[in-house]
Parts: structure tokens; sequence; C-alpha cells
């Protein structure tokens, strides 16, 4: 189709197009570009002044600051790399016996599964602190059923334990995600692909290993990014489960609540909207750094696969 | 077909383990809602059996209502996300209507930069949002919320929706085009009740993250006339430490709503995204 020649100006697509991009510019990307530029200024007498990198050498130069940042982004490392060896095999696998055929119930299962998805951090943090709790005892009840009770312990209060047990709450929250999508992307398999594995006798497991999991991985590819861009800036869990101080004694403290205390302040410490953007800063380069990793190098190996 | 697929023990196997992660994924929900409505001796005492007429107290749930103003909360964010939900219903389809019908010079460009927002989270502007919140005077108000959410939602919105857009069929909006309709006209008339479907599937995506937020109510919107229902369980949580009634009850009460929601809803969600509107 050709355009016709000197066409009188297309109002119309203005005016579509206005709102959306107005509140979008005006809420969202101007001022993540007012975030990073304040992360170079410093308050002194009541004015912002330029001082370049002056905070970021604050962030990892100075103790009082380092050593919070790299406690809480190596936290934040475990809690992605906890998320990425639980939470996606479950998913597939959870997402692969749905995806069988003439399966009765299904419909039933998916429903069930995805619930705690749905549900906001603050119930999700509260409910499981109170089953994990001594006091209440339902956790040490359900494990003397199996004979386990001597391994019990306030997983969310001992230092070695609670980061991974957040992050292991966290799974059972998200662990829909994953499965519907990789759900998706198994029925959309093309019956004939299917079929024709199955004339030269791949069936089963090795069907699976074979054909389906090579043909699924753009979606697996996809949850990798999804759940990274999630991760690093989680925070509601955290604050609802162990308070801001992300105790005990910091060791479930990650970017998202160590953002938040650097810019709010909390108890002795004075809140300080600079090092905050700067912490930001820090946090958006960090995913902005996954998502080209994503975009240069999965996407592009992985569109082989697609139909 | 071949037997060694669907072979009986390979079915009871799935069953299984299908069974088990069910049971692991609604066991808290449960074991709380069942405990809400149980005497604090009873919570304590036998916290794995259903309440029965001896051990039945609704003790808790009266403290709830009684303390937290928690019908104004809901209320707040009843309009939050109604407000917001409308915004970037919207909004979103006019811009996703314009990029997938229009042929233009930037047109491209303007997808790409709308789309940016779905993998960079708006979380990370927070310290400049607050700042232009200040300054405009809307620091607890519920329309700096309803902005920062409308914000939020518009990307993804965009995106899903101008996929869905551009399979409505050219020849009806040429056939409405021959008969004099003006473009206003083609995209409400025509196109809008077209794609109702995907809007249900854009609205519930964007609902949940809005429904749930805490980290923006706590920093735009903390006052006691603005909380949402989110902020202010959680505060109430945080209050009621030792009560164990009480909070077991607001548990109840905070999760309740949202799990009829989604029974009523989940077909729609399922749908939306089984049928790979999200690629």
């Amino acid at each position: 189709m050709a355009a016709a020649p000197k066409r009188p100006f297309r109002w119309h697509i203005v005016v579509f197009l206005a709102p959306a991009v107005l509140v979008y510019t005006a809420i969202m990307i101007l001022p993540l570009a007012g975030t990073l530029q304040l992360s170079l200024f410093r308050n002194i007498d009541q004015a912002q002044v330029f001082v370049g990198f002056e905070n970021f050498r604050r962030l990892f130069g100075d103790p009082n600051w380092s050593v919070g940042f790299w406690n809480a982004l190596r936290n934040n490392v475990w809690f992605f790399i906890i998320h990425m060896l639980v939470q996606n095999p479950i998913g597939v696998l959870l997402a692969a016996l749905l995806s069988s055929p003439r399966l009765r119930f299904s419909a039933f299962y998916r429903t069930a599964i995805f619930v705690p998805t749905i549900l906001s951090f603050v119930i999700v943090g509260f409910a499981w602190k109170l089953i994990l709790s001594p006091l209440w005892g339902v956790a040490p009840n359900l494990m003397d059923l199996v004979g386990l009770k001597s391994l019990f312990t306030p997983w969310l209060g001992k230092e070695q334990y609670a980061l991974t047990t957040l992050s292991l709450i966290s799974v059972w929250q998200f662990v829909g995600i994953p499965m519907m999508l990789i759900y998706a992307a198994l029925l959309s398999i093309p019956e004939e692909v299917i079929e024709a594995a199955e004339c030269d006798g791949i069936t089963g497991m090795s069907q699976f290993w074979k054909i389906k999991l090579p043909l699924i991985l753009p979606s697996i590819g996809i949850i990798s990014i999804l759940t990274f861009v999630g991760n690093f800036n989680a925070f509601d869990l955290i604050y609802t489960a162990q308070g801001a101080l992300a105790g005990p004694n910091y060791s479930t403290d990650i970017l998202g609540t160590f953002l938040y205390r650097a810019f709010f302040g909390f108890q002795l410490q004075i809140g300080d909207p600079n090092m905050g953007a700067a912490i930001a800063t820090m946090m958006f380069l960090i995913i902005l750094g996954g998502v080209c990793v994503y975009l240069f190098l999965v996407q592009t190996r992985l569109r082989r696969y697609q139909f | 077909m071949s037997t060694a697929t669907h072979s009986l023990p390979r079915t009871i196997g799935a069953h299984v383990v299908l069974l088990t992660y069910t049971v692991i994924a609604l066991f808290p929900v449960i074991i709380v809602i069942m405990n809400s409505f149980k005497s604090r001796a009873a919570i304590f005492g036998a916290p794995l059996a259903p309440p029965t007429p001896n051990t039945f107290d609704l003790i808790g749930y009266t403290t709830v209502i009684g303390q937290g103003d928690f019908i104004h909360y809901f209320q707040n964010s009843l309009v939050v996300t109604v407000a917001s939900l409308f915004f970037v219903l919207l909004f979103g389809a006019m811009a996703a209507f314009a990029l997938s019908e229009y042929r233009f010079r930037g047109n491209s460009l303007m997808g790409l930069y709308l789309a940016l927002g779905i993998m960079i989270p708006i979380r990370l502007a927070t310290v400049a949002i607050l700042q232009l919140m200040v300054m405009s005077g809307l620091v607890n108000t519920l329309t700096a919320l309803i902005l920062v959410y409308t914000a939020q939602g518009l990307p993804l919105a965009v995106f899903i929706l101008s996929e869905f857009m551009k399979q409505v069929s050219d020849d009806l909006k040429n056939a409405g085009r021959i008969d004099g309709l003006s473009e206003y006209t083609i995209f409400f008339r025509l196109v809008l009740p077209l794609v109702r479907p995907s809007m249900a599937t854009v609205a519930v995506f964007t609902m949940i993250p809005i429904w749930n937020d805490l980290w923006f109510p706590l920093i735009l919107a903390p006052s006691e006339e603005t909380k949402t229902v989110t902020l202010g369980a959680q505060l109430f949580l945080g209050q009621f430490v030792t009560n164990w009634n009480a909070i077991l009850a607001a548990l109840s009460l905070a999760i309740m709503p949202v799990l009829i929601l989604y029974v009523i809803f989940s077909r729609q969600l399922i749908r939306g995204i089984t049928s790979g509107a999200v690629k």
C-alpha cells in the first residue's frame, strides 16, 4: 500500500498517543532520570551542589556504607540464585506434568497452585512468620509427624538460615508464574512435532529432554530475566517479615531494604536522598546489565528455536 | 497412541506430585483461615485441627473490626485500584491503537520507548517521584498513588494490547472509514469492543500488583486518611504481635476478598497467561 503523497497532518495519532506518553514520561522516565541525576549532587547548606561521583566514592569507599552495600548485594545474589535453582525447576516440573494429555483435574491444580501468587507480600510474610514461629508450633508439630522434630529451629531468627528461608518463601509465592508461562509454551508446541518424535520412538522422559525442553528454552529465558528484575528490586517480603532493619543482624538485607533505609533513614540513621539516589542508580545499572545480557546473548541465541 | 506416555503408574505419579504441591501451596492459607475462627487456647493447643463447636470463637474478628479502620483502608485501596485501572486501560488502549494502526515516523522508536518500563521498575525512580509529589503538594493524596500506578501499568498494557489490536481485521476498519466514521469512532465503536477479552487480561495483570503494593503507599501516602489495605494490614499486624486471634483474623480478612475475586476471575487470568499474550 503506497502512502498518499502530501497527507494532511494526522492529529488523531497525537491525540491517541498523548495521554499515555505524557503520564509515562512525567511520572516514570523524568523521575528516573532525575534520580540518576540526584546521585551526582549533595545537599550542602540547603542547596543541591554538583559533586560528581562523590556519593559513589562514599558508597564504595566509606566502610559505613560499603559494608552494608556489599552485604546487601551479596544477599541479593543469593536470593536470586535460590530462585533460579528452586523456583524454575519446580515450575518446569509442574508445567510438564500439567500439560500431559488427558490429565484429570488439571484446571483445579492450576488454579490452586497459582493462589499464593495473587496474595500480597504482607499476607505471605506474616502467615509464614506465624507458621515458622516456635511459639505457635505449627512447623514443629508438622515435622513431628514425619519424625524430624529435632531438626526444627526458628529459621527466621537465625542469621545463617534467615535469608534462605525467606528466599524459599518467595519461591513458594511465585512458583505459579514460571509454571504458567512454561505450561503455555508446552501447549503451543505443534502436535506434528510430538507425533514425529513418537514415530521415531522418542517418548516419555527422553521426549521431554530432547524435544520439548529445547523448544521451551525461550520461555525459560524470559522467566529468568523476569526473576532477575523482580529479585533485584524486591523489598516488601523482607520488610514485612523482618522489618526495615532486615534482621537478624542485617543477614536478610537486600538492595531494596538498603535503599529504603538510606533514603528514609531508620532509627539513628538520618535519611539521605542523595545516597538513596546513588543506591537506586546502582540498582538501575545492575538491572540494566541483566536486561542487556538477556537481550543480546540469550535472546539472539534462543530465537533459532522459535516457530 | 503409544501406551508408554500414558501408562497408569505415570499418571498416578503425576497426580501424587501435583497433589503434594497443591497441599504445599494451599496449606498456609488454609491454616491461617482455619485458626482465625478458633479460641486462643485452641489456636495454641491444636493448631492443625479445624474449628469445632467447642473451639469456635470470633473474638479475633471483633477486635479487628473494632480497632482498625479497615473499611476505610479498603475503600482507599478500591479507589486507587479502580481509578488506576481505568486510566491504564483507556490510555494504554489509545496508545496501542496508534502504534498498531498507523504508520508514522518514529513509530517503532515510540514503541520501544514505551516498552522500556516493562523491564525497568518504576521503584528505582522513587527518590525523584517523592520530590515531584512534594513539590506539587500531592503527598498523602490518593491522586499521587493513582498517577504512579498508571505510569507503572502503561508499558505492559500498551505492549499486550498492541499485539491484540494488530489482529483486528483491516477490512472492518476500512469499511468504517468508507462509511465516513472518524478515527475516534472507529477506535471506540469498532476496535475497543473487539479487544475486550484482552482488556480483561491486562486488567487482571495490572490490578494484582497495584492492590498488593506496599512500597508506594508507605512512601507517598502513609497518612491515616490515605492508607491502603496492604499498608493498613502491615501496620496493624505490627502492633498486635501478641494478639494472635486478632492477627489471624486480620490476615483472613485480607486474604478473603482477593481469594473470592480470584476464584471468579481465575479462568480469565489463566486463559490470558496461556494464550501467549506475554511472550
